[in-house]
């Protein structure tokens, strides 16, 4: 490429005229294109968080089992005790799936399983949090959320897979601000011991730079600069853009790396994913305090005739980036020829501080590395405050069949089933998987250090959109509540938050409101936030997404029996209900789905409230009282119930008397209030489990039993048949993608 | 009395194998890597599940030309044990150690859950501690699984007694809805005409402790370290 450096070419890298300012003043010179390019993709929201930077400082990163912090590596890293540590973060691939949902979605997990590879972790788990249109329906767009829908589902069931480690749980959600737009946001968990951790970092002058993995060729050109920008309909001219995932290279580049790393041979180690081999680079040596070099020819390419600035540009997948200590490079040639895989030493270690790139000996790229991965512009973002949702009076709507509203409740694909897509991922490989999808949290088993996780995945987008804050820390609350259920103490979060463009003042106060609320949760709760992904320009012709910071949290189960699920469990249970009866409808699913309203301000998270019943509950099963925990999320207490009852491998029916009250009986069946958890035990131990229960409510609701679930509210009863209850919840997604015409 | 792992580019059930043995039953077992030309030292093999060279060309068609094939293939007509799982199954029919071939699911998804097998003969070295009609849960996960022969085959196989599992319903039957992948004759698994070599779809390396969800994998692979130690 010989083009000059022009205006024209300046904005098309989606840099401003300060910015062009900038790098002038860091080089001292004008930049070449090549370098033009470089800049362009690291000062890129995606590499850079320019805009976002300074928000994500808000957030609390430090705890006493934090081993290595956010932002510091590729991934946070966490002690689980015993000398063993989990690595875990989660990262969207959601302008890739829009375009080319299958590989989209794919390489989606491919980048993540990097991450954690890459710190000397050995992956044991995925989950996945998805957002797509409504999928049940005949109209084209519709039709086009399915294919959507099928492609990422099957997109992450390929590299999942193939790869051999499970998809454990997660969630998914549908709604119209997401059509055309959907979320991929992908977790992933590894584990290592505390002396295994590997630095990002080009260490030592003088050690040689090996590229390994595959080849580079010209797929996925500035990627990350694509992700970057609002999806038009242009946005599908950028489907070069969109990598091509080879999960069988994968794989084999993730046994050879965790054996090279476990030789000790190795002084840093990054991958190649946003910004390839751009990023790799300056961001080893900044790390490193170091400067690095790195010869264009002999990096392993699939293409002729590719021009440093392809080379440098490219996001071909599979790729990483090793700095082994100087006599040592016999044992990568060992590794990767027993791997047959490429691999070349392409530079070494220097002590200049700059990036320096050659082509056949000639100077193409010649950059302070720390200016150009550090110092990238820092914005504030302009915000603007809409004003805030009211409360909603429940008389502003009319009183529906109840019968018909708790079947559509469960019928919503957000609610029902994901039964069509945990089936198409690979969920038992590794043997570990003890909480397979569809509880609360997943619970799994890591052989290798003998230790009980539990997982989760939550955002209530609805709640988000009419109060960001409130939705954020819900998000928080409810992802902890969740672990709680299931068993465990909460660790630590990942988070990846979906918003619209950042320079929309409405976008960009939604971000702040979100991240504050996400903070100060933390704060409450004592967990630290290990580092996370930041994804902007959500953003379709119909406008933006509705906010989306999606919450990924890990926990731990120190003692097996304490591993519960939400599941009823046998006849004769007693059902009680932690927490209070709750009045809040505001942006419920009851409204959406039953009304078609949503709106109406979310509930408010009483944080005293849901401390003193996360507490109660850690006592509770501990002290080995409860057989079930399910906690009230969408759809209230009503759905919870239902899914207590049929979402075991035994279908069981319940009785439920709700306490006097003055709400209508549609608010007690479906508000979305927080802090409420469905419990059952054995009825000989309710004395007991009260005199525990200290001033937390804790109400009697009924018992388990029967072929119905039948729920009275005063001189109201309603009543359900199991097998309507578990067709409308357990089929509906199935039958929606069994659609001939998809 | 050690049992070899296989190990190819791209196996991922691997290590479960290895565990399933080591942890599951306290025996000794190893991985072996597919470049390998030799089994001396050991007396049975798993062809663990995964996607050996990436499933590419068809499951198992690149993998039953690596080095350690040909041992395999002398060591099982010498009679020693052999199971293939899932992939190992794929890998087993392209080596033609086994008879047929394991098509695309009829659904055309990958499919991962629970599924029930009733054990259909007796009399071979990886159903010693299991009888016949018994009921197994083993979880299946795979997106090739169809079981196909040919009708010549299909007879062949039947009235040689060489199905081992087919996939029922709870109450033991074998109906249409029982089967996950569409399988012909709802087989989930074969043996040889020797007996010696098992095929199955279903994963007994997921089926060794309670904790997630069965222990019925156990017996199969007890069954196969009890015959090999007689044998040895």
């Amino acid at each position: 490429m010989v083009a000059q450096v022009t205006a024209d070419l300046i904005r098309q890298h989606g840099l401003s005229e300060e910015e062009y300012a900038r790098i002038v003043a860091i080089l001292g010179r004008e930049p070449n294109v090549t370098e033009l390019g470089v800049f362009s993709v690291m000062w890129s929201e995606h590499c850079s968080y320019k805009n976002t930077r300074l928000e994500l400082q808000k957030f609390p990163t430090t705890g006493a089992s934090v081993l290595v912090k956010a932002g510091e590596e590729n991934a946070g890293v966490i002690d689980i005790g015993d000398g063993w540590a989990v690595a875990f973060k989660m990262e969207s691939h959601n302008h890739p799936s829009a375009i080319e949902p299958f590989q989209g979605a794919a390489t989606g997990v491919g980048g993540i399983i990097r991450d954690i590879f890459t710190m000397g972790a050995r992956p044991v788990f995925f989950l996945n949090s998805l957002r797509f249109g409504p999928i049940h329906g005949r109209s084209a767009n519709i039709r086009n959320n399915r294919r959507i829908f099928a492609g990422v589902v099957s997109g992450i069931a390929h590299y999942g897979n193939c790869i051999g480690v499970p998809t454990i749980g997660g969630e998914a959600g549908f709604d119209d601000s997401y059509e055309g737009n959907p979320l991929v946001n992908v977790f992933c968990l590894g584990v290592l011991r505390h002396d295994q951790i590997i630095r990002g970092a080009a260490k030592g002058v003088g050690n040689p730079v090996f590229y390994v993995g595959a080849e580079t060729g010209r797929d996925g050109l500035a990627g990350a600069a694509f992700a970057s920008r609002d999806l038009t309909e242009e946005s599908k001219k950028d489907r070069p853009a969109v990598q091509v995932g080879d999960p069988f290279k994968g794989k084999l580049l993730m046994e050879a790396c965790l054996e090279l790393l476990a030789s000790g041979c190795v002084a840093g180690i990054q991958d190649m994913g946003a910004a390839g081999l751009t990023c790799s680079t300056c961001e080893t040596a900044s790390r490193g305090g170091s400067g690095i070099e790195i010869e264009l020819a002999s990096v392993p390419q699939r293409e002729s005739g590719m021009t440093p600035y392809e080379i440098l540009l490219s996001e071909s997948q599979e790729r990483m980036l090793v700095i082994v200590r100087k006599g040592e490079e016999s044992k990568v040639k060992e590794v990767f020829e027993r791997w047959d895989l490429p691999y070349a030493q392409v530079g070494k270690v220097t002590d200049d501080g700059m990036m320096r790139v050659l082509r056949h000996g000639i100077v193409e790229v010649n950059i302070p590395a720390r200016k150009l991965a550090e110092e990238a512009p820092v914005y504030t973002r302009e915000v603007s405050e809409p004003p805030l949702d009211s409360e909603i009076m429940i008389e502003e709507v009319e009183y529906p069949d109840l019968h018909v509203s708790l079947l559509e409740l469960l019928r919503h694909p957000t609610i029902a089933s994901k039964n069509w897509v945990y089936e198409q991922y690979d969920h038992t490989v590794r043997a570990g998987t003890i909480v397979p999808p569809g509880s609360d949290a997943a619970v799994f088993f890591v052989r290798e250090a003998g230790k009980f996780l539990a997982a989760t995945c939550d955002c209530n987008s609805l709640f988000c959109r009419s109060n960001p804050r409130r939705g954020a820390q819900a998000a928080v609350a409810e992802a902890a509540r969740n672990l709680v259920c299931s068993g465990a103490v909460p660790l630590a979060l990942t988070d990846n938050l979906n918003f619209g463009n950042p320079y929309r003042p409405q976008s960009f106060w939604q971000l702040r409101e979100s991240v504050e609320g996400i903070a100060e949760a933390c704060r409450k709760f004592r967990i630290p936030v290990t580092g996370g992904n930041v994804s902007l320009y959500n953003e379709s012709p119909a406008g933006a997404i509705d906010p989306t910071p999606t919450v990924g949290m890990v926990g731990l189960i120190d003692d097996e029996h304490w591993i519960t699920s939400q599941h009823f469990k046998s006849q004769g249970d007693l059902i009680a209900l932690l927490g209070p009866p709750g009045y809040e409808i505001g942006s419920s699913h009851y409204l959406k789905v039953i009304h078609g309203l949503e709106r109406g301000a979310p509930p408010k998270l009483d944080y005293d409230l849901e401390i003193s019943v996360q507490s109660l509950l850690q006592k509770l099963i501990r002290a080995g009282w409860i057989k079930s925990a399910h906690d009230c999320s969408e759809g209230g207490l009503a759905v919870s119930v239902a899914e207590c009852c049929i979402s075991g491998a035994q279908k069981l029916g319940a009785t439920i008397q709700l306490p006097e009250s003055s709400e209508r009986f549609d608010v007690l069946l479906f508000n979305e209030s927080h802090s409420r958890v469905v419990l059952t035990l054995d009825p000989n131990d309710w004395a007991v489990v009260l005199d525990l229960a200290s001033g937390v409510p804790v109400t009697r609701l009924g018992m388990v039993g029967g072929t119905s679930l039948t729920i009275s509210a005063g001189e109201s009863t309603m009543s359900w048949g199991l097998d309507e209850l578990y067709e409308s919840w357990y089929l509906s997604v199935w039958q929606a993608m069994s659609a001939l015409d998809l | 009395m050690r049992i070899a792992v296989l190990q190819f580019p791209g196996s991922n059930c691997d290590q479960d194998c290895l565990r399933a043995f080591r942890e599951g039953l306290g025996a000794e077992a190893d991985y072996l890597w597919h470049k390998n030309t030799s089994l001396s030292g050991f007396d049975g093999i798993v062809i663990p599940g995964g996607f050996s060279y990436g499933d590419y060309l068809r499951c198992g068609a690149i993998a039953r030309f690596s080095p350690v094939m040909k041992p395999v293939i002398e060591a099982a007509g010498a009679g020693m044990p052999v199971i293939g799982i899932c992939n190992g199954f794929q890998i087993l029919c392209e080596a033609g150690l086994l008879p047929g071939a394991l098509l695309r699911n009829r659904t055309l998804h990958f499919v991962c859950k629970m599924s029930l097998l009733r054990l259909e003969t007796e009399g071979t070295p990886f159903t010693a501690r299991l009888r016949k009609g018994q009921i197994l849960r083993l979880p299946i996960a795979h997106g090739e699984g169809a079981y196909y022969a040919n009708e010549t085959i299909l007879a062949d196989i039947e009235a040689h007694d060489q199905v081992i599992f087919r996939y029922v319903d709870a109450f033991g039957k074998v109906t249409d809805q029982a089967n996950p992948n569409g399988s012909l004759h709802n087989i989930a698994g074969i043996c040889n005409e020797k007996r010696n070599i098992l095929g199955m779809m279903p994963h007994p390396d997921r089926a060794w402790d309670q904790r997630i969800g069965s222990v019925d994998g156990i017996s199969i692979f007890r069954s196969m370290l009890e015959t090999a130690v007689a044998l040895r």
